[in-house]
């Protein structure tokens, strides 16, 4: 069963398994291409694993192929549907833990964060990458905040919620979130 | 009653005076600064600017009057306000407040970026597309959304033109080095690894260029200047359809001079095939440099009422397309 295909991979879900594979990208040589799918496939795998080493449920991986990734399916449900100012404060949390760890998700929304046994998992590190700046963590929160405005009413309330519990777990906080307004100004990961 | 508005052109290399109207370029008059070593000097560049700017606006005049057109009936002066190299901005910033007041007629400071792209959508059947932007100092993926065309993503450092004269240069090529980087890498016999940075949306070409040189001391011309291609223009690629993906939209447009590469356009052209997207090119007068595309942008501004006038008429290096307020769509 085909899950998703984005500009990049395509992700299946056989039984409790996910296989994510990076396809192959017709105007890139070959072997340039292969370079990158095999350096982005195993990079997305540490990562995850690195984010797990950080105290943030991710899936678990299986295995590691030249393009693929099998992964722990996580039977759960987006935060996007269920999301209140708890789940957004453990949230808070669980990116401040990312951001002191010095990761980025690339890809923060309410459909990559999902809740499993009262846990929430991370999911999705196809864009992830590592970066201590500022400015990477401000992009990183801004873009999980326009999946607040743009699909839950309530979003100033997620916001703040979000806000107590990233300064918890994040020394910068107050910088990141100052950043996040000029980001908002720029409108540019619109 | 047609709209004309004459146009010019001088953030960088090429002085360009044009008279557009709603339909076509009525008259376009072209002086290009040569280096005779090296790359673009931003003060002999200005002082190139400088002494053709009179005889480059009276041989346009003097076009249009062959033409039955009266100078002062002109609608507008506009100008590229930015972003370029300061001292060229201000010498065709100066030029066109003189023209303004010598005719009469109000001035409008257009953005150069925004200008190579709305003179593809005129030149080109693309209507609403992902732009990739390729100059000499610019690199950019932008697309219309909400009233400002947004920079999707960019060069995180040199724009990729920048980054072939530098390596062109090193490899002791003359100025411009796109085309004859091109024209080696036709003759390659293998790929040479070098850095492939995207990050987010963003990409980098001062490493790669700094590779690239490295790697002439140990490969040949033609290999280095093939993979310097091959991977430069494979990041902007990617760029571009993660865009295209993002933005739901369907066409692609080339714009800026370094579109003149049959290597990018073939890669884009691939990509957007394997998407079911259009892509679109128009022809190379209004890809580098040209004076009809700031006419051509004065007059969409002129027609929505964006005046800019004396008072505001100052340069801005680093005028950013994203801080347009887009009145014309």
């Amino acid at each position: 069963m085909y899950l998703t295909q984005g500009a990049e991979a395509i992700v299946k879900q056989e039984e409790d398994i996910i296989i994510k594979e990076r396809i192959q990208k017709r105007y890139r040589i070959k072997v340039l291409d292969d370079k990158i799918r095999k350096e982005r496939t195993r990079a997305e795998a540490r990562l995850i694993s690195e984010t797990r080493r950080l105290g943030i449920p991710t899936p678990i991986i299986y295995d590691i192929q030249n393009f693929k990734i099998e992964m722990e399916y996580i039977d759960g449900e987006p935060l996007k549907n269920v999301i209140n100012p708890e789940l957004s404060k453990r949230t808070g949390e669980l990116t401040g833990l990312l951001h002191s760890g010095g990761i980025i998700h690339g890809d923060l929304t309410t459909s990559n964060l999902i809740l499993k046994d009262g846990r929430i998992y991370f999911i999705d590190f196809g864009l992830a990458f590592i970066d201590r700046t500022i400015e990477a963590q401000g992009v990183d929160v801004h873009v999980l905040f326009q999946t607040f405005e743009s699909t839950h009413e309530d979003h100033e309330k997620l916001i703040n919620a979000f806000y107590d519990g990233y300064k918890q777990k994040y020394i910068h906080a107050d910088k990141v979130l100052k950043r996040v307004k000029d980001i908002e100004k720029r409108g540019r990961y619109a | 009653m047609k709209t004309r508005i004459l146009g010019i052109e001088g953030t960088a290399w090429n002085l360009s005076a044009a008279v557009v109207d709603e339909d076509d370029v009525i008259s376009e008059v072209t002086e290009t600064y040569q280096p005779d070593t090296g790359g673009i000097h931003p003060r002999e560049a200005s002082q190139h600017h400088a002494k053709y700017a009179s005889t480059v606006i009276q041989k346009l005049l003097e076009n249009i009057k062959s033409k039955g057109i009266d100078p002062k009936t002109l609608d507008a002066v506009a100008f590229s306000q930015g972003p370029g190299l300061g001292p060229c901005l201000r010498t065709v910033a100066t030029a066109s407040r003189m023209l303004s007041l010598t005719l009469d007629i109000p001035i409008i400071g257009v953005n150069h970026c925004i200008a190579h792209i709305e003179v593809g959508k005129w030149k080109t059947p693309a209507k609403d597309p992902v732009v990739l932007y390729v100059s000499g100092a610019n690199s950019q993926v932008l697309a219309y959304r909400k009233g400002k065309y947004r920079v999707f993503g960019e060069t995180l450092d040199v724009g990729i033109g920048n980054a072939l004269d530098k390596f062109a240069r090193s490899a002791g090529l003359n100025h411009p080095g796109g085309p004859r980087i091109e024209k080696h890498a036709k003759n390659f016999e293998k790929y040479v690894p070098l850095p492939y940075v995207v990050k987010g949306m963003d990409f980098s070409f001062s490493g790669l260029t700094t590779a690239a040189k490295d790697a002439l001391e140990n490969e040949t011309m033609e290999d280095v200047c093939y993979s310097f291609q091959e991977t430069a223009f494979a990041m902007m690629v990617e760029v571009t359809e993660r865009a295209l993906a993002h933005t739901g939209k369907n066409e692609v447009l080339l714009a800026g001079g370094v579109g003149a590469n049959m290597r990018l356009r073939e890669m884009l052209d691939i990509m957007c095939n394997d998407r079911g997207a259009s892509f679109y090119v128009p022809e190379k007068r209004f890809m580098g440099d040209n004076g009809a595309m700031i006419a051509y942008l004065g007059l969409l501004m002129y027609r929505s009422g964006s005046i800019t006038g004396l008072k505001d008429s100052h340069v801005d290096p680093n005028f950013r397309p994203d801080s347009v307020e887009v009145t014309w769509i």
